[in-house]
């Protein structure tokens, strides 16, 4: 029965092969016969040695990891349109990987029985399916398998190409949108359009073929010294003839190439001779970033972003350089604020974009804070956004408009921070709502209204505004709030008092055996909550000494301690290991959050080695001694 | 439950009976083994003595599947009409297709849903739609327990004084929320297909939490 949902289910698969492929009619059949399946994270669709089901997957939403049991590195990554699970179907074998929901992940499962008969019937359908084109991969998980029907079984011999085993074979992705300029276009003209662009080279053509090309060292070389004035032509200029590649070239044989010419740029063309039309350039930094990690090249890579969809895979390659660090034994001091430089980045991209796509600009200087762990620099994995906008103050008639379109705008940032792995935060504690998308005035009335009735609530709302880092904008927004807060704060002391108590309101890590505590019940029962019960109690401990202190400049909980070593020797010795604790704390979950794709909040405590279990119960005699210092320091124990 | 005269006067179909006969099989208590039916209604207005029925779509969610040849989509032939929600719908009177009288789309949804638990947003709405449906036709109103994702959905937020819960929760913010395509919006199965994925999403949440059982969905 033709319906509404299978209409929807073939309007998705026609766009991608080999559905492609297929009549229209025959893809309207087809779809209704389709099961939606939803999977929710780290939910298995088939395990390894598993027999063949009844029929074989695309990805609708989501993403699914094809690994082998036991061993962590992915396979392969399937995302929106690819197909998995195909093959050994066709083949009648039982399933050589296990597929697993990377993420929350909608699938459409098409009958094997139905699209068999369509295989071997249709041309196209069966090509695609002895092709293999692995060729069009910017997958940096994926070896060499991505995309091919037939690569699931990794002991396969008998994968068509032998070649596109290695990463290094693999076809280099360019970009093809070419920015050219005429061999008489003047040099301020080119290097006004580079600038624009965003590009180190140009391309100089001639009736569509190249003819040469400019790039930075030219200008520099020939036009800065005064070799040559800036009204001087491109032909005059450009480095001639331009060396060319056909498009398939590979990544190893494009790094050769510019090695062994000592050339920067490449330029793709129709059939790899100069005397075809230029199709793609090629520069070193797009051979880096398809060779892999390096945060220059990922900070410049998101830079450039102009699509957010483009934005995912650099946060993939984001998460593969912090294993790198962490199985190298990189101290999580520098592992820390590489990795928060990343994050900081790619939000500021996000919000350049989102600014691009209003109508119009903003009616007022504003600031975008990241609050909470973020604003600490100690979010390390994809966990829960916290962010804040604040406003210039506007006249009073022009306030509604004014909240309506940072309102308008901050939407539309968190929905792409969502995207590209923000979960929302589920205290609705973002810009997107109301009452955290201000102006000025109206935050330091808020905040004082947190300051002066200090409940329960209001000392945890204000103590996120003393861990706020403002990513974007105007940031004296930010520093005039908390000025304000500061002054509110020293004429209302008693609010360091609850601050405090707050900090020491969290669950104990053991118990009087000192066993560990777990989890009651729930999903996570019977494991170990590392973020309430360990890093909690250190960050909020740092927060209210080093606040006490009237130090605002620095939101880091280990910095916090260090500096508090450094004002207080007498204490130097506990401060220290504080520091210590929080920065080991922080690496363990960010290890236990890797190891199993989630925040790393719950800790197995099966999974823990004994030595493991014994480094982590030392910090907690350490969060013990600081809470007592708390405890003494702001007299808690008469109230 | 029945009144006893009307009962003797009119005799029910047997489709009716055939239905209430369903509800002797007990249903199961794992959430994972039970067949949900997820509908949406599309109609002339939303004045519940005025306004009729012009489409009933409805899918069924087992075990986090949804076979798409399973589905129920049916075409009601209504003599009340009105322009001003045929914008949102575009369902147009006596649209060709398929169109099967109110009493004859009754009992093929009757036969669809059997004793399962429905699923709606804003369920309250379009039960109380059907049941009208069904009053007009001398029918008793319908046996199964529902659920109410725009209820479930305030589940998932945090129990906290700091955050202003709203009474409702549209279709369209929720699918915002939880980035789903809201193609097809305002067609009957188009929107119980978006509100079978809400439900499964707020179950995952739900369930990242704590177990969840079917009673607890239902408080």
């Amino acid at each position: 029965m033709k319906n509404t949902i299978s209409q929807r289910v073939a309007d998705f698969l026609k766009n991608y092969p080999p559905f492609n492929g297929l009549k229209n009619s025959v893809l309207q059949s087809l779809s209704e016969e389709v099961t939606i399946i939803y999977k929710e994270k780290d939910s298995i669709v088939f395990s390894e040695k598993e027999a063949g089901h009844d029929h074989f997957y695309v990805v609708h939403k989501g993403a699914i990891a094809l690994a082998k049991a036991g061993i962590t590195t992915i396979v392969d990554l399937c995302d929106e349109g690819d197909i998995f699970g195909l093959r050994p179907l066709m083949a009648n074998e039982n399933y050589e990987l296990e597929a697993k929901a990377q993420e929350e992940s909608i699938l459409y499962a098409i009958p094997i029985e139905i699209f068999k008969p369509l295989a071997l019937e249709n041309k196209a359908v069966g090509n695609f399916l002895i092709e293999s084109f692995a060729s069009n991969t910017r997958n940096p998980y994926s070896k060499s398998h991505r995309g091919k029907l037939y690569s699931e079984n990794t002991a396969d011999v008998e994968v068509t190409n032998s070649e596109l085993k290695l990463l290094d074979l693999q076809n280099v992705p360019y970009s093809k949108k070419i920015i050219s300029c005429s061999p008489r276009t003047t040099a301020k003209k080119i290097a006004e359009l580079m600038t624009q662009k965003k590009i180190g080279a140009i391309l100089v053509v001639k009736e569509k073929l190249p003819v040469g090309i400019i790039t930075d060292k030219d200008l520099r070389n020939k036009i800065v010294t005064g070799q040559f004035p800036i009204t001087t032509a491109a032909s005059k200029i450009m480095t001639s003839p331009v060396i060319t590649y056909p498009k398939t070239l590979t990544v190893t044989q494009a790094q050769m190439a510019m090695m062994k010419s000592n050339i920067s740029h490449l330029c793709l063309t129709k059939d790899g001779t100069p005397n075809t039309k230029a199709i793609g350039i090629l520069s070193k930094h797009d051979v880096m970033v398809s060779l892999g990690n390096n945060p220059a090249v990922l900070i410049k890579a998101i830079k450039r972003v102009k699509k957010i969809k483009s934005l995912k895979p650099i946060r993939s390659s984001i998460m593969e350089l912090l294993k790198g660090y962490l199985a190298d034994n990189i101290p999580m001091t520098i592992i820390a604020k590489i990795i928060s430089e990343l994050n900081d980045a790619c939000i500021k991209q996000v919000i350049s974009l989102s600014l691009e796509k209003m109508k119009t600009p903003p009616p007022t200087n504003f600031a975008w804070l990241t609050l909470g762990s973020q604003g600490r620099s100690e979010q390390m994995l994809h966990t829960d956004q916290d962010n804040a906008l604040i406003f210039e103050d506007v006249p009073e008639e022009l306030l509604p408009k004014t909240t309506e379109y940072f309102l308008e705008f901050s939407n539309l940032v968190t929905k792409k921070l969502n995207y590209i792995g923000y979960e929302y935060c589920p205290a609705e504690m973002m810009a997107s709502n109301p009452q955290w998308c201000l102006s000025l005035s109206e935050w330091k009335k808020t905040t004082s209204h947190w300051i002066i009735n200090p409940g329960t609530d209001e000392v945890l709302l204000s103590s996120i505004f003393f861990d706020y880092n403002a990513v974007y904008g105007d940031t004296s927004l930010a520093t005039r709030l908390s000025d304000h807060i500061f002054y509110t704060v020293q004429k209302y002391p008693i609010f360091f008092v609850h601050l405090a108590k707050g900090a020491l309101q969290n669950p104990s890590p053991t118990g009087f055996f000192r066993q560990f505590l777990v989890e009651q019940d729930g999903a996570h029962k019977d494991s170990f909550d590392v973020k309430n019960r360990a890093l909690r109690p250190l960050t909020d401990a740092a927060r209210v000494l080093i606040l006490s202190h009237h130090i605002k400049s620095i939101n880091n909980t280990s910095e916090r301690f260090e500096k508090l070593a450094e004002l207080e020797p007498n204490n130097r010795e506990i401060y220290l290991a504080c520091s210590y604790a929080s920065k080991a704390l922080l690496k363990f979950r960010t290890k236990q959050g890797i190891a199993h794709n989630d925040s790393g909040r719950y800790i197995n405590l099966d999974t823990l080695s004994k030595e493991e279990k014994i480094k982590l119960k030392r910090t907690f005699k350490t969060i013990k001694e600081i809470q007592e210092l708390v405890t003494l320091r702001f007299q808690l124990k008469s109230m | 439950m029945l009144n006893f005269f009307k009962n003797k006067t009119s005799q029910l179909p047997d489709f009716w009976d055939r239905y209430a006969k369903s509800f002797e099989n007990k249903i199961s208590e794992q959430i994972d083994d039970l067949t949900f039916v997820v509908l949406d209604t599309e109609t002339t207005g939303f004045d519940f003595s005025k306004d009729r029925i012009l489409c009933i779509g409805a899918i069924k969610l087992k075990n986090q599947q949804i076979e798409i040849k399973n589905g129920f989509e049916v075409y009601v032939k209504q003599d009340v009409y009105s322009n001003e929600t045929a914008k949102i719908h575009g369902i147009l009177k006596n649209d060709p297709e398929a169109l099967v009288s109110e009493l004859e789309a009754l009992e093929q949804f009757l036969n669809y849903i059997e004793n399962n638990i429905l699923i709606a947003h804003h369920a309250n709405f379009d039960l109380t739609m059907i049941n009208n449906a069904l009053l007009r036709h001398n029918l008793p109103a319908l046996k199964n327990k529902y659920l109410d994702t725009s209820d479930l959905f305030k589940k998932t937020l945090i129990q906290s004084n700091l955050l202003n819960k709203k009474a409702h929760y549209s279709l369209d913010e929720i699918a915002d929320k939880y980035a789903i395509s809201k193609k097809d919006r305002h067609t009957a199965m188009g929107d119980a297909y978006i509100t079978a994925i809400i439900f499964l999403k707020i179950l995952f949440k739900l369930r990242e939490k704590k177990a969840v059982t079917l009673k607890q969905l239902f408080k």
